[in-house]
């Protein structure tokens, strides 16, 4: 069947191809939403996603209710209003700071009892109450450990102070590598990067031959002497280009102007970048070509790149930590991919161990793709 | 009487539009299903199943010791030993391991002659954040055997996890989802559809029709906040019946609640098409809008962790407004005070945005 398909004829040609591509370069510039698919919105969002994704937590408002006046009391009190995690309010009563947990004015409450001077100086557990809001258990987890905290270093101090045990002194030297300082801004803005190219790259080539087909010049330029092969590739470099330019200004962005270090090769980033454009743009494409209607390649192009893109990356939720048949679904994005390897080339340099397989999914991504597209845009002419 | 029935023929025909198409009806259902399956077991910010590399150079109890403790829990599931600090090195830049472990040849010698002993932990700051968990993990592990090494145990603390005692992740995220999930609905029914109109020439139609700009919005706004009811309803249902999400708050301030957050999300979805021509400037719009609304609505990292101003800037965002009402309402039970506190915020977010771009709408003629 596919050798009496009429194009076959002509066979491949350059010429025809940049003919096509400088059609498709000019109809890009023509409309001004390019510049701000290359340069506007990448920097805007960047900048939004540095300053607002922010993971090092800040000081937690937590309620406190004393309700012994022994010096023990006073001094745990005060170690809990000192320490750097919370930001501490007195309340009154217990129900009163049910009330300020039930409207989430504050993420938990400490109760200090009565009897707790006394308890503690017949080494009895001396009742503490910590209650927290685990309505959003991430800041239940963050207060109930650092109230932990603060309770383990405030006895060590408290009995060093006031009888004479030894301590086993176990010390923990810990040492980030690839990004010392920990900071969660220097692995957040390279997944931002990810999360903003993984769309845009769908989304740009998504409506590009739901157009043609809806307007009916898809069929006029298969009608011409033009092969499959040239339809594609002359969508694919214009937009892979654009994208280029819109990736180049993450970089500036992200290295030049929040100073997030990079410590990769840029040879080895634009390597990289191009296998997962051919991943994203190719899926893009074939989304198109399938639902052959722009409202619908949208939608499709926008449930498939925003949230999966944000959820399953391993952007910020750790994918070895989710169920097996989850961590499955995962390996068909290619922004996993992307993600890993730009957490390698940003923190870490080129580290060709951690890299090699993600090229290699990306590259089976693309080839998958485009593929695919192929096969459906000859299916849909007989 | 006759303008009732113009609205109800063209709501009519707007449904039909985007249920009509099995494609389209699909793509309005589908998503809603897939991420009520998939995201409630991928948000998790709990970390286990990862793996730890140890390099024990020290031969004595105490260090073979704490590894057993390690070892047993559950945060760590693989655990790579090997012989040289090289090694050491390659497991964590391979990103075979999280986190690396090393104890020198000195430590139980340290902790029988009462010195301080150190135990050197690694983290991969290319994933800090989960590495960063995992190392609270040691940390309190090793933390507690200091305490039993010492002969008296640590005087516990008394935990108590209201509304979710088992800090189940699920039940804070699939009540959420109902907000995440329908709100690309909300803006594909609202600015992709104006668009198309726009592109096909029927808007002109329309605006040609006895129908009024006031009516031709609401034409659009009112299918859109069905749609996102009724997807809403999908994620509730499975919430309550699949996730066995306990529903202690009020279903009446979650729907109404659900309103508040549609006028608004219809208003930046109508705003954004007043500003288009064609799907493609829609689609960018939508884009432009969606990313930034779901990453400042305080459900990845908490809005007061933000600087200043841009925590006034998500006073513009509907999606933080109904995370921290859906927080309230689905879990807690919600109080009036916070209710209202929630919700009229989002009514002032739609009067603005309906009203301009109401006034946009009626003003261009192209």
């Amino acid at each position: 069947m596919s050798t009496a398909t009429p194009f076959k004829a002509y066979g491949f040609s350059w010429s025809r191809v940049i003919a096509l591509c400088r059609k498709e370069t000019f109809q890009i510039l023509r409309d001004p939403s390019s510049i701000l698919i290359a340069f506007v919105l990448p920097a805007v969002l960047l900048f939004i996603f540095g300053y607002g994704v922010n993971l090092d937590g800040t000081r937690t408002a937590l309620g406190l209710v004393v309700q012994d006046d022994s010096p023990a009391a006073r001094d745990f009190a005060a170690a809990l209003t000192a320490a750097q995690a919370f930001e501490i309010r007195e309340v009154y009563s217990v129900k009163e700071a049910d009330a300020a947990l039930l409207d989430s004015k504050i993420r938990g409450y400490i109760v200090i009892p009565v009897d707790f001077g006394r308890n503690l100086a017949r080494r009895m557990p001396p009742g503490v109450f910590v209650g927290t809001d685990a309505a959003e258990p991430n800041s239940a987890t963050l207060v109930a450990g650092n109230v932990q905290g603060v309770w383990n270093l405030w006895q060590q101090q408290w009995a060093a102070e006031h009888r004479t045990t030894a301590m086993a002194r176990l010390e923990i030297e810990s040492r980030s590598w690839y990004n010392p300082s920990a900071e969660s801004r220097n692995f957040l803005i390279p997944g931002s990067i990810v999360i903003i190219m993984t769309i845009l790259g769908a989304l740009l080539t998504a409506l590009v031959v739901a157009r043609e087909w809806e307007r009916g010049t898809m069929e006029a330029l298969l009608a011409a002497q033009v092969t499959r092969v040239e339809i594609l590739l002359s969508k694919l470099i214009p937009y892979y280009a654009l994208a280029i330019f819109a990736m180049v200004t993450c970089m500036v962005v992200a290295v030049g102007i929040m100073g997030v270090p990079f410590r990769g090769s840029l040879a080895v980033l634009l390597l990289v970048s191009t296998l997962f454009l051919g991943g994203t743009l190719g899926m893009g494409l074939l989304i198109s070509t399938v639902t052959r209607n722009q409202f619908n390649a949208a939608q499709t192009a926008l449930n498939l790149g925003y949230m999966p893109a944000v959820m399953l990356s391993g952007f910020v939720y750790e994918i070895a930590s989710m169920p097996k048949w989850v961590q499955a679904v995962s390996y068909a994005l290619p922004a996993r991919y992307f993600m890993s390897s730009l957490q390698t080339l940003f923190q870490a340099g080129v580290i060709w161990s951690a890299l090699w397989a993600n090229l290699a999914f990306l590259a089976l991504a693309t080839v998958v793709f485009i593929g695919l597209t192929l096969h459906k845009t000859r299916e849909s002419l007989e | 009487m006759s303008a009732f029935w113009r609205l109800h023929a063209l709501i009519r025909k707007e449904i039909q539009a985007l249920l009509g198409d099995p494609h389209g009806r699909k793509l309005l259902i589908a998503p809603i299903i897939m991420q009520l399956i998939l995201f409630p077991f991928a948000a998790t910010m709990e970390v286990k199943n990862v793996s730890i590399v140890v390099l024990n150079e020290d031969e004595g109890e105490h260090g073979a010791e704490l590894l057993k403790r390690i070892a047993a829990s559950t945060a760590f599931s693989d655990f790579v030993t090997v012989q040289d600090d090289d090694e050491f090195a390659t497991t964590i830049d391979r990103q075979r391991a999280l986190l690396g472990v090393k104890i020198a040849p000195d430590f139980s010698d340290s902790v029988e002659r009462q010195q301080p002993a150190t135990l050197q932990v690694v983290t991969d700051g290319r994933k800090s954040n989960a590495s960063q968990i995992a190392l609270g993990y040691v940390q309190s592990i090793v933390g507690t055997y200091a305490q039993e090494l010492s002969g008296a145990a640590a005087l516990p603390l008394t935990v108590r996890h209201f509304y979710n005692p088992n800090l189940d992740y699920k039940w804070f995220m699939v009540p959420q989802l109902i907000g995440i999930a329908t709100a690309l609905g909300f803006l594909v029914v609202t600015a992709l559809s104006v668009a198309r109109e726009r592109e096909q020439g029927t808007l002109d139609q329309l605006r040609v029709s006895p129908l009024s700009p006031l009516q031709i919005m609401t034409g659009k706004a009112l299918p859109a906040i069905v749609i996102a009811m009724a997807q809403g309803t999908i994620i509730l249902i499975g919430a309550v019946a699949v996730y066995r999400v306990p529903l202690n708050g009020s279903v009446a301030a979650i729907y109404i609640g659900m309103v508040c957050y549609g006028l608004s999300q219809v208003g930046w979805g109508l705003l954004i098409s007043s500003f288009c021509r064609t799907q493609q400037q829609a689609v960018l719009g939508v884009f432009s809008y969606l990313v930034p609304s779901l990453l400042l609505s305080g459900f990845i990292s908490p809005v007061e962790n933000m600087p200043g101003w841009l925590q006034i800037g998500t006073s513009l965002n509907p999606m933080r407004h109904f995370v921290e009402l859906m927080n309230m309402a689905y879990l807690k039970g919600i109080t009036l005070d916070a209710f209202v506190a929630a919700a009229v915020p989002m009514l002032l977010i739609a009067a603005l945005s309906l009203s301009l771009a109401y006034f946009k709408f009626r003003t261009v003629r192209e």
